[in-house]
């Protein structure tokens, strides 16, 4: 009896290491497939132009012409700026729910608020900032005297900063729910205020966390496509302003793919794709390097 | 933990599941649906096919699955022979067709034309001539108060604005249309542009599809554009009339376009009729294609599915022509209809001729 119980613990654990490992082979299997494929796909345009794929700012499928700078400059611009926007909104969201109405109503209604513009399409914002945001932004434009396209950098910017604020708040709530409450007590027993206690224990305590829930969010932006598309102007030019029209990589990838039927289009488009994963991978380690410094920083 | 494991282990079940009970079903699809031609490519003519096709099932049976995936796309699937028929906007050049493990044969099915509108204060019906349409999409001409715009315009009130160009973002047979047109109008095009589905732009923003350009052009004041002709019906926009080589200011319209291919056309269709030497044409028109192999045993599975591939394209150029005015394509004229015929008559399977009629 106890030998079977003992046999049967045995087989159920060794079964599940095997779905366990099996499980993380897999991911990691197909996040090497995915770079094998795009490598192999651009080998022609990586052996075509080199370096100056990245360096050169013209696009002519016509003459055969590819360099993506302005796609570059364009995602970077559009994603720092997302970010740069959203960041301090979502910190106050993080707050407020983590730290001010941790339970009923308010608390309620906002959590529901956060999750539902996690929830809603990329094409619905795209619609939005185009029917919306963009008459806004070209009143304004007509009031500085700026070409009034409305659409453009700074458009979808704005745009991609109200899509990527679920990311970082819902994340930067749960960890500042984690954040001990005997230290907080600890803080308000020394005299500390309210406002002392958020800024000196809980944000310091969960900074990494909401790091983390940042840079997870600055992925997104880097990567959003149709609600760009939408709103950002679509010009291949190297971005005279970020007012002006511009173009990300992910959106180029999208527009032009469907209709690329020689070899080296369809290659240059397949090392977009390389250099967009690329570019997320390099800010997601950086990501970790700056979350490791920032935990033993403040240990 | 419990619930993790428990997640696991049912999605491992499904997974497995899924995948063992997928490879009975599709060999037997593949036995049913014998007749089921596929085919895939430009979105330009797709209202039109979409509505010949579900029109043809009802007649005959025949079901026919077709994915607008773009022109390139359809080339690409014709090359990799995973489509029974390819559709596209642009003929296939010279270097496209040296890629075909066989000849192609193109057959063509209607005439688009692609219309230019813009937004100005009481929708005026602007005349222009190739040369302000090049400077303008050129960036040369940038205020609706050129003297060379109102020149030709002298009843039409411009308001002092800079011209906003908006083209088409992602690849498009409208674009190429477009370019080819101002190609063959101004060499300056021609050689700092160019002709193609996706251009190098010199200035303006893209919008996505011909919707996202009309749209587009609707929000911004004082821009200009191009898109097929029903979106200028269907969004009640105004359109200008252009002067054709003739020297005659055409509308565009399904009259005007099908004048267009009132030319001498070759012997294996391929022939653009944009800035046509036809009088009454209007000269931003097209002809859109059906591609397929001469030896339909290249990509198609069977004789026999070859066959009514075959007697549906002869029905879309002659029965099926009837839907294209409704649906503001212009039909085929006489003559594209008789060498489509003729193609059509020389198609094989295996060496032997399909149709015998």
């Amino acid at each position: 009896m106890i030998n079977k119980l003992a046999m049967n613990s045995f087989s159920g654990d060794q079964s599940f290491k095997f779905i366990l490992l099996s499980s993380a082979a897999f991911i990691l299997m197909l996040v090497a497939g995915i770079v094998i494929t795009l490598y192999y796909y651009s080998s022609l345009s990586l052996s075509t132009f080199g370096l100056e794929f990245i360096t050169g700012s013209t696009w002519d499928p016509v003459s055969g012409e590819y360099g993506i700078l302005p796609f570059l400059i364009g995602t970077l611009l559009t994603s720092i700026i997302a970010l740069v926007i959203s960041f301090p909104l979502s910190l106050i969201i993080t707050i407020f729910i983590g730290e001010y109405f941790t339970t009923g109503m308010p608390n309620t209604l906002m959590r529901g608020a956060v999750e539902l513009l996690a929830g809603i399409p990329s094409i619905i914002y795209g619609f939005w900032g185009l029917f919306v945001l963009v008459p806004i932004v070209r009143e304004f434009q007509i009031l500085f005297d700026i070409a009034p396209y409305g659409v453009g950098i700074f458009t979808s910017a704005i745009v991609l900063a109200i899509m990527i604020i679920p990311y970082s708040a819902s994340i930067g709530y749960e960890v500042i729910g984690l954040v001990p409450k005997e230290l907080k007590e600890a803080a308000y027993s020394l005299g500390a205020t309210r406002y002392e206690v958020i800024k000196n224990v809980t944000l310091s305590y969960s900074g990494s966390g909401i790091t983390a829930g940042v840079l997870l969010s600055f992925g997104r932006a880097l990567g959003e496509t149709m609600a760009v598309t939408m709103v950002i102007g679509n010009s291949n030019l190297l971005p005279g302003s970020i007012f002006g029209p511009g173009n990300t990589m992910a959106s180029l990838i999208a527009n032009e793919f469907t209709e690329a039927a020689n070899e080296l289009y369809l290659s240059a488009l397949f090392e977009t794709g390389l250099i967009l994963f690329i570019v997320t991978a390099v800010i997601n380690i950086l990501g970790k390097i700056i979350i490791k410094k920032f935990v033993s920083g403040t240990k | 933990m419990k619930h993790i494991l428990l997640i696991i282990i049912v999605s491992f079940f499904v997974f497995s599941c899924g995948h063992k009970s997928e490879h009975p079903e599709s060999e037997e699809k593949t036995q049913q649906e014998e007749i089921e031609i596929i085919g895939a490519g430009a979105t330009f003519p797709y209202p039109l096919y979409s509505k010949m096709f579900s029109s043809y099932h009802g007649l005959t049976e025949v079901k026919i699955n077709y994915q607008a995936i773009g022109s390139g796309g359809g080339i690409r699937q014709m090359l990799s022979k995973t489509v029974d028929f390819g559709a596209t906007d642009a003929f296939m050049n010279a270097e496209e067709l040296a890629k075909a493990d066989n000849s192609i044969v193109h057959i063509p099915t209607c005439l688009g034309a692609v219309v230019i509108s813009y937004n100005l204060p009481g929708k005026p019906n602007l005349k222009l001539s190739p040369e302000i349409i090049a400077d303008i999409f050129l960036g040369k001409i940038t205020k609706w108060t050129n003297k060379k715009i109102r020149g030709l315009n002298p009843d039409v009130d411009f308001p002092n604005q800079r011209i906003i160009v908006v083209h088409r973002s992602d690849g498009s047979g409208t674009s190429f249309i477009f370019s080819d047109y101002l190609s063959k109008v101004s060499s300056e095009w021609k050689q700092s542009v160019g002709r193609g589905k996706s251009l190098n732009w010199p200035v303006g923003l893209g919008g996505k599809g011909n919707q996202g350009v009309a749209g587009q052009i609707q929000q911004l004041p004082g821009s200009i554009g191009y898109f097929e002709l029903i979106y200028a019906s269907s969004n009640d926009m105004p359109v200008a009339s252009i002067l054709n080589k003739s020297g005659n200011f055409i509308s565009p319209g399904i009259e005007s376009v099908s004048f267009a291919a009132n030319v001498v056309l070759p012997a294996d269709t391929r022939v653009s009729v944009t800035d046509t030497d036809a009088p009454e044409g209007y000269p931003l028109s097209s002809f859109t294609w059906l591609i397929l192999y001469k030896d339909l045993k290249t990509n198609v599975k069977s004789r026999r599915k070859a066959e009514e591939l075959v007697n549906m394209i002869w029905w879309m150029i002659h029965r099926g022509q009837k839907y294209a005015e409704p649906l503001h394509y212009a039909p085929l004229p006489n003559e594209a209809v008789m060498i489509s015929e003729r193609i059509l008559r020389s198609l094989k399977y295996d060496g032997k001729v399909i149709l015998s009629k």
